[in-house]
């Protein structure tokens, strides 16, 4: 099976509650967002914990669950956020 | 930070500038806050705001625009953010400013920890949620 790999962040209270804020993934293509995200919930050890649709970045832009992801991309995984 | 930021628009083809500081709040729920940390995806956070500003510019020609968000521990009463804008009459400055602000707030990949006095510290949002640190949030099974 082909796979991709993405590179996915996490930040703030997510990376407090995985306890990584960075990490590797395969996952199977074609690859979207809310595959990964899928894969990574799976893949971590607490990785449950996070909300199954989180708001998402693809390569340093807000970004839509269906959006495709490429090798190399750049994924980030956002809480509820707090600017301002 | 500000004056710094009025420095950066001012010119006299711009007859008005509005500014906005946002500043570090006590907070009337859950015991007085001392101040915050705030931490980002600073690599997003830079080109999310470039974005902000070019679409501020396009919306309102002439205007220029210059903003700053803080990281790290931010005390009570101090700015997180401040924002100056610059245009040749008020309606445009005072209309960009508002809207700089508000995308800022609803697009800005910030986060914000609040200590309290006892020391103890929770997530903070800007859609009011509040998750004591150390919790996932609701919805995550």
């Amino acid at each position: 099976m082909q796979a991709i790999r993405v590179r996915c962040r996490l930040f703030a209270r997510y990376a407090e509650v995985v306890g990584v804020d960075d990490v590797e993934l395969e996952v199977p293509a074609p690859a979207t967002v809310a595959s990964a995200v899928a894969v990574l919930r799976r893949q971590l050890p607490q990785g449950h914990l996070l909300p199954e649709h989180p708001l998402v970045a693809r390569n340093e832009a807000h970004a839509l669950p269906g959006d495709t992801l490429r090798d190399g991309d750049e994924l980030a995984l956002l809480p509820p956020l707090a600017g301002g | 930070m500000l004056d710094a930021l009025v420095a950066r628009v001012a010119a006299p083809e711009r007859g008005a500038i509005t500014s906005f500081l946002g500043t570090v709040r006590a907070g009337p729920d859950d015991g007085p806050v001392v101040r915050i940390e705030y931490s980002a995806y600073e690599a997003m956070l830079e080109r999310e705001f470039g974005r902000i500003v070019d679409e501020a510019g396009t919306r309102w020609p002439g205007v220029l625009v210059a903003a700053q968000h803080r990281l790290g521990d931010v005390p009570l009463g101090e700015a997180s953010i401040a924002i100056a804008v610059a245009a040749p009459h008020r309606t445009p400055a005072l209309d960009a400013c508002r809207f700089v602000i508000e995308e800022a707030k609803r697009r800005l990949p910030v986060w914000k920890r609040e200590i309290l006095a006892d020391g103890s510290a929770a997530w903070r949002d800007n859609t009011g949620g509040r998750v004591p640190a150390g919790r996932p949030e609701k919805g995550g099974a």
